[in-house]
């Protein structure tokens, strides 16, 4: 178990790794450079020198890779084009910004996709799972920027009960936020919740079906001991790495929604940078997002090896 | 028969409503009625209703299933109309199921104790604090060893055989009136399903429970039952004392089952019953048997015949029960076909070593020690036109040996040749010519056949990839290969869903022999067959030998079946070979140790033929480090000699070997 927990920290560094190399890689092979990117037309001169020196352009791409990753390891990006400020810091308030949508999404979803996918999948065909299940289906088909929009309209123009747009300045305290983050956090909850419910839903179906069950019946088991006993450890197994993907996908910023909203998050940060040929911004952006990934899909291996007894016998006998 | 019965079950017809909406019966009328201390068993092919009408009994159907007609009542008030809270009390408590798959049966994410414990809880009024004594209890009364260790056991931590004792301990929890097992020892070693059986001959005597036994296999029925039902498309058509129905049925159907099975003793192939069952809704106004039936008149064919008694104590659904007997006249089995002793090498394997866990460079660097090999040392050369049957418990490494054959594991030591050239071990690195040479069979059809393929891209594929056949050429050789697995043209355009278990096995068949190979690997091909399909698998083997001369390695657990196309035997142990030799020797007096526990645990389908139990029935996972590898289970073990020193080959006349210390004049 330890070696296969050492194998899968090892992959996953690897993976950052190649995931630096080809964004700065790609970075490099755009014709021009940052400051040739960011300056446009003002790229001549003076004015250029002194921006190759200020980020460093003159040294081989080598030499910068290796001093850009050693800062991007201790938490360093380096400093912004415009402004010339920290990207970690500018960087890490979005994040945290990010962070408190994600949140609010998971904690208000995650139950209540598990709670809605179970309940459908034990009553299956029966009006109520026809009812929810079309639901989801909707929730996860309509775009976002539509759903936003028909939130925006109900709940903040014609009943007024919540604001429809974020004017709090980004570096404000995070409870400056309240109410203005709820529709955001409805809208996001309602996509990942629907996406979800309907894996519970399939997951629990199955279990339902299977050989377990059936005996647990006929083993005189009560039918509500059955679902919390037999059914809900096996089925929301394979749910962990659907939830996975979704704080993955969360965190990695949500940039329509974030539009939407106006809301100060690293998805539109990331579009911002991208519009102002902030290249460095771009570069820090991209690593945070792939290490995120990287880390909550071996979080989600490691708990579905914990929790699943099979799987964990499995990797116990390879010690 | 003074006291009433405790599960009686009248007239019960169970069915679906089809894609058309009619009503689709799966069960027609039956009726079946067990005491206490009686022993009914229910015997069919697969779709016959046997297993539905075993569930039926605890007032359960499976989905989409619903009663059309009866009732089933236990300890006389019908199951279909006790309430959700009776039902709960009475399943698990006075009728206790052991169900077919144990495996599958118990929850994967529980440990043993606690599912037993569940049971306790629901039926048995006892304190808490003595739920562990008692499960303790239970589980060394199933006679698993180790009772503490298991309890902490989850189900896929348990070999199949300690699985299904676990399933019977959680049936015996609830102190059970009467138990129900649907196929209790299906898909087991013939040794455990020995020893199961005999624990719940024991089990039932000691309890006086009544019991109900739904298998497929006349051998498992004909050691536990008094009484016998056999089922034929929903319909119970014989019914009778085991010794009567097993040595001397009188429905056809019956007779055609039991002359389907391969028996140890005989040298014949068994016969195979043509045609097959009607799917349910497909059976006529008339006898559902009489399309396949030798003895069918008009009056089958337009009236379907009553139960009646035949007078020597069977009930019968069948107008000519009396010419039964003249049926055995017009069968008789074919012989096997005899390889010639004199021709060429065609399968050589030189001391081919296996390991499935590879270490990796990780492990060897934390120092872990390398792993047991799965397999090792074995040679056997095997001639042109010859049938080499491997057989020995699961785990020996009998498929393991195949996948290797096939170039699908590589060994870690030894050599592959075919016809005296030299194999590389890498299905990547053989030429196609060598591909097309050795081919192989699996177990399930279901899993090696695309379900998305139609017969005709199955059978194309070899055809285009072998012998570049295109078009109305390829169409035209297609559909004679198809003729010679006996099936026809029409089947081109089928998937396999749209195809029965013997169907698709013949088209799986028909797919290897389609590159016209010399060597064809066969892995446990009649396993997941009903016996009256199995037999007519066998008969197509024996034919593709006669005409094609082909060369099988033929694997299989079933010793009976191994006995009746194989030339010679060899008996397997934990990847080791024990045994072998031409079928006669090796299945005559004289034999290794553990061929001889294996013979002595086949079931035979007749109730005067007891199985003699010798090993005891451990698991082992891995071979001991040293010595004999049957050293911790064998019944004439020698002293010290066995646990230090591996033993010798010893050799007899007609090429047959012994692996054993025993002196030869012992063995």
């Amino acid at each position: 178990m330890i070696s296969m927990l050492i194998r899968r920290l090892l992959l996953g560094v690897v993976t950052v790794w190649i995931v630096s190399v080809i964004i700065f890689a790609g970075v490099e092979m755009l014709p021009g450079d940052a400051c040739t990117a960011f300056l446009e037309r003002d790229a001549k001169g003076e004015m250029l020198a002194h921006c190759r020196e200020a980020q460093g352009l003159n040294q081989p791409p080598v030499e910068r890779y290796l001093s850009w990753a050693a800062g991007a390891i201790q938490g360093d990006f380096g400093t912004s084009m415009s402004g010339d400020q920290s990207i970690s810091e500018m960087v890490g308030l979005r994040v945290k910004l990010s962070l408190m949508l994600a949140m609010g999404a998971l904690i208000g979803g995650v139950p209540l996709a598990i709670f809605l996918g179970v309940v459908t999948g034990i009553w299956r065909d029966r009006p109520l799972d026809v009812f929810l299940s079309t639901g989801a289906i909707f929730a996860m088909t309509i775009p976002e920027f539509i759903s936003a929009t028909i939130l925006i309209l109900i709940f903040s123009i014609w009943l007024g009960w919540v604001p429809g747009i974020v004017i709090t300045p980004a570096d404000a305290p995070v409870l400056d936020f309240f109410p203005e983050f709820i529709l955001p956090i409805v809208v996001l909850g309602m996509v990942m919740t629907a996406h979800i419910m309907r894996m519970v839903r399939t997951s629990v179906i199955e279990v339902m079906a299977s050989d377990y069950v059936q005996m647990a019946t006929l083993k005189g088991v009560p039918f509500r001991q059955i679902v919390f006993r037999h059914v809900l450890p096996n089925a929301l197994l394979p749910a962990i790495n659907v939830v996975a993907l979704t704080v993955a996908w969360l965190l990695g910023g949500v940039v329509v929604v974030e539009m939407v909203f106006n809301y100060p998050g690293l998805g539109r940060m990331m579009v911002d940078a991208i519009s102002d040929r902030d290249l460095p911004v771009v570069q820090a952006i991209a690593m945070i997002v792939a290490t995120t990934y990287v880390c909550v899909n071996l979080t989600a291996d490691v708990m579905t090896m914990i929790l699943n007894p099979r799987l964990r016998t499995l990797y116990m006998r390879a010690k | 028969m003074g006291a009433p019965p405790l599960i009686s079950v009248r007239d019960l017809s169970v069915g679906f409503t089809g894609r058309t909406g009619a009503t689709v019966p799966v069960l027609r009328g039956v009726d079946m009625a067990v005491c206490r201390g009686q022993s009914l068993g229910i015997v069919g092919e697969s779709g016959s209703g046997k297993s539905t009408v075993a569930l039926a009994a605890m007032g359960y159907l499976k989905r989409g299933l619903r009663r059309l007609s009866g009732e089933v009542c236990f300890d006389g008030a019908d199951m279909f109309a006790r309430t959700r809270l009776e039902l709960e009390a009475i399943r698990g408590g006075q009728l206790g199921l052991i169900p077919q798959n144990s495996g599958q049966s118990l929850t994967p994410t529980l440990r043993i104790g606690r599912q037993i414990t569940e049971a306790l809880r629901l039926h048995c009024k006892m304190p808490e604090a003595e739920h562990e004594a008692r499960v303790l209890d239970l589980l060394a009364q199933v006679r698993l060893p180790d009772p503490e260790v298991i309890m902490r056991r989850f189900p896929h931590e348990l070999s199949g055989g300690q699985q299904q004792r676990v399933a019977i301990a959680m049936a015996l929890a609830g102190e059970p009136d009467a138990l129900l097992l649907d196929e209790p020892t299906t898909g087991l070693d013939v040794t455990t399903q020995a020893h199961i059986l005999e624990l719940l001959r024991d089990l039932a005597a000691e309890r006086n429970m009544a019991m109900v036994y739904v298998s497929h296999d006349l051998g498992v029925i004909a050691r536990v039952c008094e009484e016998v039902m056999v089922m034929y498309a929903g319909e119970v058509v014989l019914q009778g004392p085991v010794r009567q129905v097993l040595q001397d049925p009188v429905h056809p159907y019956a007779r055609g089952l039991l002359a389907s099975i391969p028996r140890l003793g005989e040298r014949h192939l068994p016969v195979a019953l043509e045609g097959r069952p009607p799917a349910p809704g497909e059976a006529g106004q008339g006898c559902a048997f009489a399309p396949r039936c030798g003895l069918a008149i008009d009056q089958c064919r337009e009236l379907a015949p009553p139960m009646a008694p035949d007078g020597a104590g069977n009930l019968v659904r069948c107008y000519r029960h009396q010419d039964v007997g003249g049926l055995d006249a017009a069968r008789q089995g074919s012989l096997p076909r005899r390889c010639d002793k004199r021709s060429g090498a065609a399968l050589d394997l030189g001391a081919v070593a296996i390991c499935y866990t590879a270490q990796g460079w990780l492990e060897r660097m934390l120092g872990h020690a390398a792993p047991v090999l799965t397999v090792e040392g074995i040679s056997i050369a095997i001639r042109q036109g010859e049938t080499v049957g491997l057989v020995g418990e699961s785990g020996s490494g009998k498929s393991t040996i195949l996948k290797t054959v096939a170039g699908l594991l590589p060994p870690v030591a030894g050599k592959i040749s075919l016809c005296d050239k030299p194999l590389p071990v890498r299905v990547e690195q053989r030429a196609p010519d060598q591909l097309r040479r050795v081919q192989l069979v699996f177990q399930n059809p279901d899993e090696s056949l695309n379900p998305r393929h139609s017969v005709a891209d199955i059978l194309a594929q070899p055809l285009r990839l072998y012998y570049g056949l295109k078009g109305a050429e390829l169409y035209q050789r297609s559909v004679e290969i198809l003729e010679t697995v006996r099936l026809g043209a029409h089947y081109m355009d089928r998937l396999p869903g749209q195809l029965s278990g013997g169907e698709k096995q013949r088209v799986a068949i028909a797919r290897a022999f389609a590159a016209e190979p010399e060597v064809v690997l066969c892995d446990e091909i009649t396993s997941a067959l009903d016996v009256s399909v199995q037999a007519a698998m066998l008969e197509l083997l024996n034919e593709f030998k006669r005409l094609k001369g082909t060369t099988y390695v033929f694997v299989s657990h079933d010793l009976a079946v191994v006995r009746a196309l194989s030339d010679r035997v060899a008996v397997l142990y934990q990847g080791r070979l024990c045994e072998i030799g031409p079928v006669e020797a090796v299945y005559g007096p004289r034999s290794h140790p553990y061929t001889e526990v294996l013979l002595n645990a086949v079931l035979e389908p007749d109730p005067d033929v007891a199985p003699k139990l010798m090993a005891a029935d451990v698991v082992e996972l891995s071979p001991p480090a040293m010595g004999c590898p049957f050293q911790r289970r064998c019944p004439r073990k020698l002293a010290d000699i066995c646990d230090q020193k591996t033993p010798p080959w010893r050799e007899f006349e007609g090429g047959h070997g012994i692996r054993c210390h025993l002196p030869p004049e012992d063995l």
